[in-house]
């Protein structure tokens, strides 16, 4: 027996419970360090037998005292543990889970992205006398044992859409995915794709992927985690943890800390505390499905039995995936729920073949949406009368019949007739062409000059100001009542005279006339100057923000937003017209907590979008300003990035437009999720966009970052949006997007 | 040519510039620093997107307009006698002295030593190709330059034509353009010295990276 290796063991424990329990260490570490220490003194002296029976009484005490300890961990001690060295990392699943595999795309450095690791590997089971080699894709973060280029797991957009890459390859050979989330968030670089944008797409496109995908915990930061996290099974580490925002970052926000200063440790410990990020946290929350135990203090990678349990987990989740949705399978179906009561489960002897059909797929994608949609129902406060509520699903009944018999039967049939119609017209219409000729005079209609000059000359913009709504009757913004002058901040450099306040913020709607800065605006202005005068109808107003978490002190904070604002939720939901053209809007709000979303503004976005498909209405996104999810909800936010997505994806795929219009200032999960995947998204020359604000990006990265980063233009250039529009031109601009995207039905497919 | 030692023993004897801060436009000005002596900074920052010490506000129509300061220096004199009065655009406010830096001793010699070529246009230039083969090899100050010698290529949409240098004879002291940046009508694109003065500025230059106390 080595003697020293195994001493050397023991040392490498002690340290890791150190570094686990940081400052706050209990007694019985004190004691661990004090017996191996007296074990080094005398091990010299004593005779090998002596020496290895006093070893295996050591390795007891550390057994026992790790249990002990085990139950003694608060929520950052997990955070540590997640983050420590000796963690388990996805190239030690890959070794001791799957019975063989090969990475995709990377060689240590040499990749892409080399924090995001793809693997082709195999589950081979042997039933009776014939073996099963059944393959999956493995795709996780590798947070690398201090091997920098990783970045931790913190993960580029490029290795994002590696993985994505992936998922469609996973599809198209039809095997299922395995994801493993090892990251403490994303890389925020807007650099081409993006990190807010490849994000959006990964969510978007995992919503409708065809084949089963199972992800598992350890580290799950935010956004980061959701870009893989999309899935139809999600397992959990039991000494993971799984939140909007790392302790440390709610801690700096919370005591409102200014760049690079630190947070005070007990400040991050109560964080940890409030967010509930543990796995039995998310587990009584319902956004994970199962906890995986790990051994006392976390895995680490000579766990070997752990490995082992975690390769049942995956196979029996895998199993279950498929089980749930094929034709076939109702007994292994029951056995396979009969083995998870078991503590020790073997999903190996039993077979189930891992291919979809075409139906089976539809089903599994068609239960992945249902799964999220029920996700968060309890997060938020909805306040709608029995009544209402009844009359509301009536409603939605007699919508739900119309546009059935508007827009699949009649079309079906209407079309026939129309094409029928218009062949037999053009036909008829060579015909008389050919016998009218002769009769029909040479000369062309006169068009009077005045129509010639409308027609090719262009207008005068200097003749109207911006506006042709009434003044008198429109939304007038308060700052336009103050006798005041305001300076444009490009006058240094532009040249821009002071502006009287009454003009600028009443007739030039925020914009200086001399340089086109866009100042903000409020919300109402867009409601009341943009939107038909008089057709806004707000519906779902009753649902309201709330404090899922009971977050101390948080429940003062939104009740003080909703005094101030006059509204329950800062996403706001209404059905209007511009132009004429029927729209559902949803609008989020930035001076209610910044535009943050959590349950409720997610609840209400998804029922906007269910509305408008629905009536067949096309759906503006607008956004007035987002700060990302509101952290005091914790996971009860985050889930809103898939559960929104996967709604806007059932939207578009039913024909829906569905248009994002962003104004002032729009970062994270939002724009990281259900607004930066539709297809057409324009901003506002106010506005900036991006994943992460430019204080986090210096706090994570450490990079010094341009003044001019987020703005619009930047983001129209790195093809994060579609166009940038003038505040003043918005209405017209919005028309012709409906008129031109839409098409002929003007809003629909 | 000039006495270089001179210049430097005349920069030395005031080592700095005063900078007359005046109202920018007419209004109600309000000082917002202490007094003589009274350090002030620039704008700072990878960008100077950091504005510099806020040296008074001026307020027209209920607008405070803030007046920062956009050199490193401190206050010689403040106007306070203004201060809380309407005063009209160009009124002299306050002076501030800016203490020069090595870089701006260096440049401001230079400066008036040596012979700038200026560009005759805006667009790209590079050294002719015999030129630019013995800049890469040994450097620019081993060229010598005389009047009529091809020394450039204009680039400039796509047609390159050459250019012939024309000035007073003498080494090349520096460079101020890269072939991938193109440079405005008017700014210099090398200058350069007289061979006999070469020893002597590179003296001064270096006596002044040596020597100069920077005053913080």
């Amino acid at each position: 027996m080595d003697i020293e290796k195994s001493t050397q063991e023991l040392a490498d424990r002690l340290q890791y419970i150190q570094d686990i329990f940081g400052s706050r260490q209990p007694g019985d570490v004190g004691l661990l360090a004090e017996k191996l220490a007296e074990f080094r003194a005398r091990e010299q002296a004593e005779a090998m037998p002596q020496k290895v029976k006093l070893l295996a009484q050591l390795q007891d005490l550390f057994d026992f005292v790790e249990k002990k300890l085990d139950a003694e961990l608060v929520p950052m001690d997990k955070v540590r543990i997640v983050r420590h060295p000796q963690r388990i990392t996805l190239k030690d699943i890959l070794e001791f889970v799957y019975d063989n595999y090969t990475e995709i795309g990377g060689q240590d450095e040499y990749s892409i992205d080399p924090s995001m690791v793809i693997a082709r590997a195999y589950v081979t089971r042997r039933i009776g006398d014939k073996v099963h080699n059944q393959p999956v894709m493995v795709i996780g973060q590798e947070k690398g044992h201090g091997q920098e280029f990783r970045n931790g797991g913190s993960v580029k957009p490029w290795g994002n859409a590696k993985a994505l890459q992936y998922m469609k390859v996973a599809e198209t050979e039809n095997i299922p995915i395995h994801t493993y989330v090892f990251t403490p968030g994303a890389f925020p670089v807007e650099d081409y794709p993006g990190a807010a944008q490849q994000i959006a797409r990964n969510l978007y496109e995992m919503s409708a992927l065809r084949v089963p995908v199972i992800a598992c915990f350890s580290e799950g930061g935010s956004g980061g985690a959701e870009a893989i996290a999309l899935a139809d099974t999600r397992l959990m580490l039991s000494h993971g943890y799984y939140s909007v925002i790392s302790p440390e970052g709610a801690a700096a926000i919370e005591s409102g800390i200014r760049q690079g200063q630190r947070a005070p440790v007990s400040m991050i410990e109560e964080c940890a505390e409030r967010l509930k990020i543990t796995a039995a946290d998310n587990l009584r929350m319902g956004y994970i499905d199962r906890v995986v135990h790990e051994p006392p203090l976390g895995a680490r990678p000579y766990h070997y039995d752990f490995f082992k349990r975690l390769r049942q987990e995956m196979i029996m989740a895998t199993d279950e995936a498929f089980l749930g949705v094929k034709g076939l399978g109702l007994i292994r179906g029951m056995a396979l729920k009969r083995r998870k009561q078991d503590t020790v489960a073997d999903p190996e002897s039993m077979f189930v073949r891992w291919v979809l059909d075409e139906g089976a797929a539809d089903r599994l994608v068609w239960k992945r949406y249902s799964k999220f949609r029920n996700m968060a129902k309890d997060a938020m406060r909805d306040k709608t009368p029995a009544s209402r509520r009844l009359a509301d699903s009536l409603q939605q009944v007699s919508w739900s019949t119309y546009s059935y018999l508007r827009y699949e039967f009649l079309r079906t049939y209407g079309e026939k007739l129309k094409t029928l119609v218009e062949e037999t017209r053009a036909e008829a219409g060579v015909v008389l062409e050919k016998v009218l000729r002769p009769f029909k005079s040479g000369s062309a209609r006169k068009v009077d000059t005045q129509t010639i000059q409308k027609l090719t000359e262009l207008s005068c913009a200097e003749e109207g100001i911006c506006l042709t709504a009434d003044w008198d009757e429109g939304y007038v913004s308060p700052k336009a009542r103050e006798d005041k002058a305001v300076t444009c901040p490009n006058s240094s450099t532009h040249g821009c005279l002071d502006l009287w306040a009454p003009d600028l913020f009443g007739d030039f709607a925020g914009v200086c006339q001399y340089c086109g800065h866009h100042f903000p605006m409020e919300y109402q202005w867009f409601l009341h100057n943009v939107l038909d005068k008089d057709s806004t109808v707000e519906f779902g107003q009753d649902v309201e923000a709330g404090n899922p978490l009971d977050y101390p002190g948080f429940d003062q904070k939104i009740e003080e937003a909703k005094s101030k604002n006059k509204i329950k939720s800062s996403c706001l939901t209404y059905e209007a017209s511009i132009d004429g053209i029927k729209i559902v809007i949803g609008v989020l709000v930035a001076p209610f907590r910044g535009g943050t979303v959590g349950a409720a503004e997610g609840e209400k976005f998804i029922r906007a979008l269910s509305r408008a498909r629905k009536k067949h209405y096309p759906f503006l996104a607008y956004v007035h300003g987002t700060a990302g999810i509101r952290i005091q909800e914790g996971t009860n936010g985050v889930i809103q990035m898939p559960r929104a997505t996967m709604a806007v994806r059932r939207y578009i795929e039913a024909g829906g437009l569905y248009t994002v219009l962003y104004d002032t200032n729009s970062y994270a999960g939002p724009v990281a999720s259900f607004l930066g995947c539709s297809p057409y998204q324009f901003s506002v020359r106010s506005a900036n966009i991006g994943f992460a604000g430019p204080g986090v990006i210096k706090e994570t990265t450490g990079i010094d970052i341009a003044p001019d980063y987020h703005k619009a233009y930047n983001a129209l250039a790195r093809g994060h949006i579609q166009g940038i529009w003038d505040r003043r031109e918005i209405r017209n601009n919005l028309v012709q997007a409906f008129q031109t995207i839409g098409g002929r039905n003007l809003y629909y497919r | 040519m000039q006495d270089v030692k001179a210049i430097l023993e005349e920069i030395k004897a005031s080592p700095y510039e005063e900078v007359a801060i005046l109202a920018p436009h007419a209004g109600k000005v309000q000082f917002k620093v202490a007094g003589e002596g009274t350090k002030v900074y620039a704008p700072s920052g990878t960008w100077r997107e950091k504005p510099g010490t806020l040296l008074a506000t001026l307020e027209r129509e209920r607008n405070p307009r803030p007046i920062t300061c956009t050199r490193k220096g401190e206050v010689q004199s403040v106007n306070t006698q203004l201060d809380g009065t309407f005063v009209e655009a160009g009124t002299p406010l306050m002076v501030l002295r800016h203490f020069f830096t090595k870089e701006e001793v260096t440049q401001a010699i230079l400066k008036k030593v040596l012979f700038l070529f200026p560009a005759p246009e805006r667009a790209k230039y590079l050294f002719a190709p015999e030129v630019d083969k013995k800049v890469k090899v040994s450097g620019c100050q081993s060229i010598k330059v005389k009047d009529g010698m091809d020394l450039f290529i204009v680039s400039r949409m796509k047609r390159e034509k050459p250019l012939a240098y024309n000035g007073p004879e003498g080494i090349l002291y520096a460079v101020y353009f890269s072939y991938d940046q193109n440079v405005d009508a008017g700014q210099p694109l090398v200058s350069v010295c007289p061979e006999n003065q070469m020893d002597m500025i590179r003296d001064v230059v270096n006596r002044v990276q040596s020597d100069w106390e920077e005053r913080e």
